[in-house]
């Protein structure tokens, strides 16, 4: 394969990732590693590291769109940003001393999570409690519904749980190279109290930052390679942006079989990858 | 308890959205731009099959010196390029923060202004820890 070639794949498959990825509310990240690594013989280190990069861009696109319609609540994001922030900065350093080995084995359970969450059935929420630091912090929020056509008002629970588990979610994104949602989105969504858009949008706002600081760890340790992460951002961020045009004119039951299916897959593979 | 949204903070969310978008827009030209001229340079990406194996392994990994990377941009060399629109991309979610950090010491609410600082200082610790590591 010539470089022309290979960067026009990378560039074909990011595109295919960050579409598919939009479509189905999860980040490009999360199959863009696996197909670095399983379709394009990348190492695994460096698949990461491209994709943290591929990962900033699409999420502080989609953040500046979320901040215009005033969805986003940006004062627990700064909060829990402090624990995703602190995580990342953790992952990244685990990831010089994790084995290869075991950056495909935490990989295919992370992949594993993620199809579960999208196949079980709808999870409870837990009945909202007085959280007297949500209060003092001042983290109730409203936001505009456009589906319900009307201002919805909030109140945040469980400050502390959303502040641990943002902690795990940056650890996540720090070792494997994805932005975490897949961790925050479900508590803050059925722990914290928060309506769904307040979660994606909120989490794709901590995340920018998040991958940023993991980002300057493995560009300045020099996993970057330029030649990887160039198509990769450019393709996951203008499928990304495809996926949130046509979302509306689609069904996406489809499309989340076939998803589901190719995490699958890839969970399976990156297992094997890491137990041979 | 639900604390009406002061104009103060909505012309915030309209410039860190602003900020946010000019800033991934500006990298992912640079890093476009970056990639077209590598292919086009003596010395950049070549023709050859094997030049993958190359730009993939740990010799694809740019320099990472201060001069390479000056003296690159005076060149326009592709790969500098790239680096620069990676770092600038990197610097984007880091100018947000900065953002919110004046906004909320304009409205004077101290425990905000500590928050995004200490974000703030961890993301400039990382620069300096990943050189170190």
């Amino acid at each position: 394969m010539t470089p022309l070639a290979f960067t026009l794949v990378v560039l074909g498959i990011s595109y295919a990732a960050g579409l598919l990825g939009s479509l189905v509310g999860v980040g490009g990240g999360i199959i863009v590693v696996p197909a670095l690594t399983l379709l394009m013989g990348v190492s695994i280190q460096k698949a990461i590291a491209a994709s943290i990069i591929s990962v900033i861009a699409t999420s502080s696109g989609a953040a500046a769109s979320y901040m215009n319609e005033r969805i986003t609540n940006m004062r627990l994001g700064m909060v829990l940003e402090v624990a995703t922030v602190a995580g990342a900065l953790t992952g990244a350093y685990l990831a010089v001393v994790v084995s290869g080995r075991w950056l495909y084995i935490t990989f295919a359970i992370v992949l594993a999570y993620t199809v579960w969450t999208m196949l079980k059935p709808k999870v409870a929420r837990i009945d909202p409690a007085p959280d007297a630091l949500a209060d003092r912090l001042k983290l109730h929020g409203t936001f505009f519904d456009k589906a319900l056509g009307r201002q919805v008002d909030y109140q945040v629970s469980r400050t502390k749980l959303g502040f641990a588990v943002s902690y795990v979610a940056g650890v996540a994104s720090g070792l494997l190279g994805i932005g975490g949602g897949v961790l925050k989105v479900p508590v803050m969504n059925l722990a914290m109290g928060l309506p769904l858009k307040v979660c994606t949008a909120t989490s794709n706002f901590m995340i920018g930052v998040t991958a940023a600081t993991s980002a300057a760890v493995y560009l300045m340790r020099g996993e970057v390679l330029p030649f990887v992460a160039a198509p990769v951002a450019v393709g996951v961020l203008l499928g990304a942006r495809t996926g949130a045009r046509i979302m509306g004119h689609l069904h996406t039951s489809v499309i989340r079989i076939i998803f589901v299916a190719v995490l699958a897959v890839s969970a399976a593979q990156m297992l094997l990858k890491g137990l041979k | 308890m639900n604390a009406p949204r002061e104009p103060k903070e909505s012309s915030t969310a309209d410039t860190i959205s602003r900020v946010l978008w000019v800033g991934v827009t500006a990298s992912l030209i640079l890093i476009t731009g970056g990639t077209l001229l590598s292919f086009l340079q003596e010395g950049g990406y070549g023709g050859q099959p094997g030049e993958v194996v190359r730009l993939t392994g740990a010799a694809g990994a740019f320099p990472r010196t201060l001069s390479w990377f000056m003296g690159g941009l005076a060149h326009l060399n592709g790969q500098a390029v790239i680096v620069l629109g990676l770092l600038l991309l990197i610097a984007t979610p880091v100018a947000r923060v900065a953002v919110s950090a004046v906004a909320f010491a304009k409205e004077r609410d101290r425990t905000y202004v500590t928050i995004t600082l200490v974000v703030l200082a961890l993301l400039l610790v990382s620069f300096a820890l990943g050189k170190a590591g």
